[in-house]
């Protein structure tokens, strides 16, 4: 009955959908997370996993202070964790680092370096495998203002609006990805509206993308991932769709018929899946399924909904799909991380 | 009108036999009785001539470690064992657990996201403890081992807009699962989840046990279905839920489905309810003393009120000072164990235990 009704759904909306959206089911891994006493996860903006399995999460922990009688809060501050595969706390990285502001997303390239993204500090930021920072994308700003001069160095928005500058100066970034050379493509983002490729030095070579509806345009890019043809998938969440652009950044194609995109995985090995995430904004209870894709953008199943509980999820912002049957989910409003066992 | 029936309004409750003998100090005569409809009338009138119940504080209850100190006392909450949560304003806003005694035993969430501003902890019959924070706007669950389980709202994002959540203007059509300054959290037999939904908002929202949005009530304003400032709630065993609309100086009572159902107007203005378990319950309502400190207002505020659920005012007790058994504007009670309720206060930086002598004159 339930693919029935997702049918008649499916004819009347997207057409390409009918008869192709079988339930996939799924556990989750109760208690997946062993925090050491007095730690605590906040916001879980990314999940990533190396090659032996370790889980790395980003999330912001924030720093509040207080003032008086005025009542400021000041915000700020994620952390780093990483966990054995069975959950089992293993260290934090890169604590009290300057970078480490907002939180966006993490990363594990095929040589198990680390990367995260930060929304606030607008940096992509590169450590070693021991957990050692090697290089930097993009300049935090600085946190001066100077009375009657405007804003200290490293400010926002400078080029074009929401196309930025020619070079790793980012407003908002969301997502890093990697070619198999090593190429970087990183998101950017909420305040610029653009894909910005550098080589794997980090030296810029390009970027494409502006704000807006169109073909090659964005609205809130907030995922990214690379096939091993080199091909670039963009999370538009804003225009509800995945475009892709081969990897000198040109159109090709985009799936309309997935929802928001708010995450999107590629699966490595022989044949690879797309895994996208219809995540429930952070202040609705809606959607929330997650979609199984062939990279030709058909759909092969979905599975989950919004919710708090163990098996339902609370704006799904980052995917880890190493293994594209044992799945680890990000979610920010449910301040955790799942590992999804798909059947 | 019946000897027993006391008017309010156009509500009538009927009294039980055991506080007639009460009603007939307060009203000597039934023209006296009558009179106390006017709202001014029966707040002076529950005000000037409730008894007063005796007790005691106990002096040095919490001991906390020397390197150790609370800020306001925002919120207390005691567990099934008797364990007290204070839920404090220090430099940072945090979380503490003590035994039944006192003794310190640790702290939770410490630098929890979601720590901000406090303003209410509260405990579930199983025993999880909930905080509401007023500052990151959201309503925390954690487990009784401590571990953040169910969070609802969402502290706003630090930096610009973005998919940030900024909560709608005063006055707007608030977001179901959008607070802004939240106050206090109860629960019905069944889980439901009640939240006072606060400074910002003017409003009380239903949850399903899941976090699910049922209903919502209240405008700001001073009528029908309004609220201006819910501060404080609490439900009873059969789900209606006691709202203390603070600058409104009167405690709302609606069912379980949010629908009004008797408005108490005559114990000043609910900073902290709390309704006992048991099955007898009571209300106890504190009319605090502002934390203004003006001292014109001591004559007038500072006193905790024992009601029955019907809004009987069977006793009150305290006034505003800073010495211990006074009240230095009390923001939580605990009443689990309803002669021997925990009080929390801003000014005074501490918890009191309080326990009555409702039996002993004074």
């Amino acid at each position: 009955m339930k693919k029935v009704k997702n049918c008649i759904f499916a004819v009347l909306f997207a057409g390409t959908l009918c008869a192709q959206l079988p339930e996939i089911a799924y556990d989750s891994v109760p208690n997946l997370l062993k925090l050491p006493e007095h730690t605590y996860l906040g916001e879980v903006a990314g999940v990533a996993t190396n090659s032996k399995g370790n889980i790395l999460v980003y999330t912001r922990t924030g720093e509040v202070a207080t003032a008086g009688a005025s009542r400021i809060f000041t915000h700020g501050g994620s952390r780093l964790f990483e966990f054995s595969p069975g959950g089992a706390y293993i260290r934090e990285i890169g604590t009290g680092i300057y970078g480490f502001q907002f939180g966006q997303a993490v990363n594990v390239d095929a040589q198990d370096n680390i990367w995260v993204v930060d929304r606030g500090s607008d940096m992509v930021i590169k450590f070693d495998p021991s957990g050692r920072q090697v290089m930097n994308l993009s300049r935090k700003p600085e946190s001066v203002t100077l009375e009657g001069r405007g804003p200290g160095g490293g400010g926002r928005g400078r080029g074009a609006t929401g196309v930025g500058i020619a070079g790793d100066n980012f407003n908002r970034p969301t997502g890093v990805a990697f070619d198999a050379a090593g190429n970087i493509f990183v998101s950017d983002g909420y305040a610029n509206a653009r894909v910005a490729k550098m080589d794997k030095d980090g030296k810029f070579l390009k970027s494409w993308g502006s704000k807006g509806a169109g073909q090659g345009q964005f609205d809130m890019p907030n995922s990214i991932a690379v096939d091993a043809a080199g091909n670039v998938y963009v999370a538009d969440l804003g225009n509800k769709r995945i475009q892709v652009f081969d990897n000198d950044g040109n159109f090709k194609t985009q799936y309309a018929n997935v929802g928001s995109p708010w995450a999107v995985c590629i699966s490595p090995g022989a044949h690879q899946y797309l895994f996208s995430s219809n995540s429930n904004a952070t202040d609705s209870m809606d959607n929330g399924e997650i979609y199984k894709m062939e990279l030709d953008g058909k759909v092969l199943g979905k599975f989950g909904k919004a919710g708090k509980g163990l098996k339902e999820f609370g704006t799904v912002n980052q995917i880890d799909c190493r293994n594209p049957n044992g799945l680890f989910v990000a979610e920010i409003t449910n301040w955790r991380v799942q590992k999804l066992n798909l059947h | 009108m019946p000897i027993g029936t006391k008017r309010r309004g156009l509500l009538l409750y009927t009294v039980p036999e055991i506080q007639m003998r009460k009603i007939q100090t307060c009203c000597t005569v039934l023209g006296a009785c009558l009179l106390a409809a006017s709202p001014q009338f029966a707040q002076t009138h529950a005000r000037a001539n409730a008894p007063e119940i005796p007790f005691d504080s106990v002096p040095n209850f919490l001991k906390l470690p020397p390197d150790l100190y609370l800020g306001e006392g925002i919120g207390v909450a005691t567990n099934s064992k008797g364990h007290i949560f204070v839920y404090t304003r220090s430099q940072h806003t945090r979380l503490f657990e003590f035994d039944a005694t006192g003794k310190y035993i640790g702290e939770i969430g410490e630098g929890l996201y979601g720590f901000a501003f406090a303003h209410a902890v509260r405990v579930d019959p199983q025993d999880n403890i909930w905080v509401v924070d007023e500052g990151s706007n959201m309503v925390i669950k954690f487990n009784p081992a401590g571990q953040v389980v169910m969070l609802m709202g969402r502290r706003p994002e630090p930096i610009d807009a973005g998919l940030g959540l900024v909560p709608p203007a005063p006055g707007s059509n608030p977001q179901p699962y959008v607070f802004d300054r939240p106050t206090d959290v109860a629960w019905d037999a069944a889980g439901d989840i009640f939240v006072s939904d606060g400074y910002g908002n003017s409003r009380v929202v239903k949850y399903d046990r899941n976090g699910k949005f049922i209903a919502a009530v209240g405008t700001k304003g001073n009528g029908k279905l309004q609220l201006n400032l819910p501060h404080t709630l609490a439900a009873d065993a059969k789900g209606n839920v006691y709202v203390g609309d603070r600058s409104n100086a009167r405690i709302q009572v609606f069912d379980n489905d949010l629908a009004f159902k008797a408005s108490y107007d005559n114990v000043g203005a609910p900073w902290a309810v709390c309704i006992t378990p048991g099955p007898h319950q009571y209300i106890y309502s504190s009319n605090s003393f502002p934390d203004s400190n003006n001292s014109e207002l001591i004559p007038t505020s500072g006193e905790i009120y024992k009601m029955e659920l019907d809004g009987t005012v069977l006793g009150k007790f305290g006034h505003p000072g800073k010495k211990l058994g006074e009240f230095s504007t009390v923001h939580e009670i605990d009443c689990r164990t309803p002669d021997q309720i925990m009080i929390s206060e801003i000014t005074a930086w501490r918890v009191q235990k309080i326990v009555l002598h409702p039996g002993v004159k004074k």
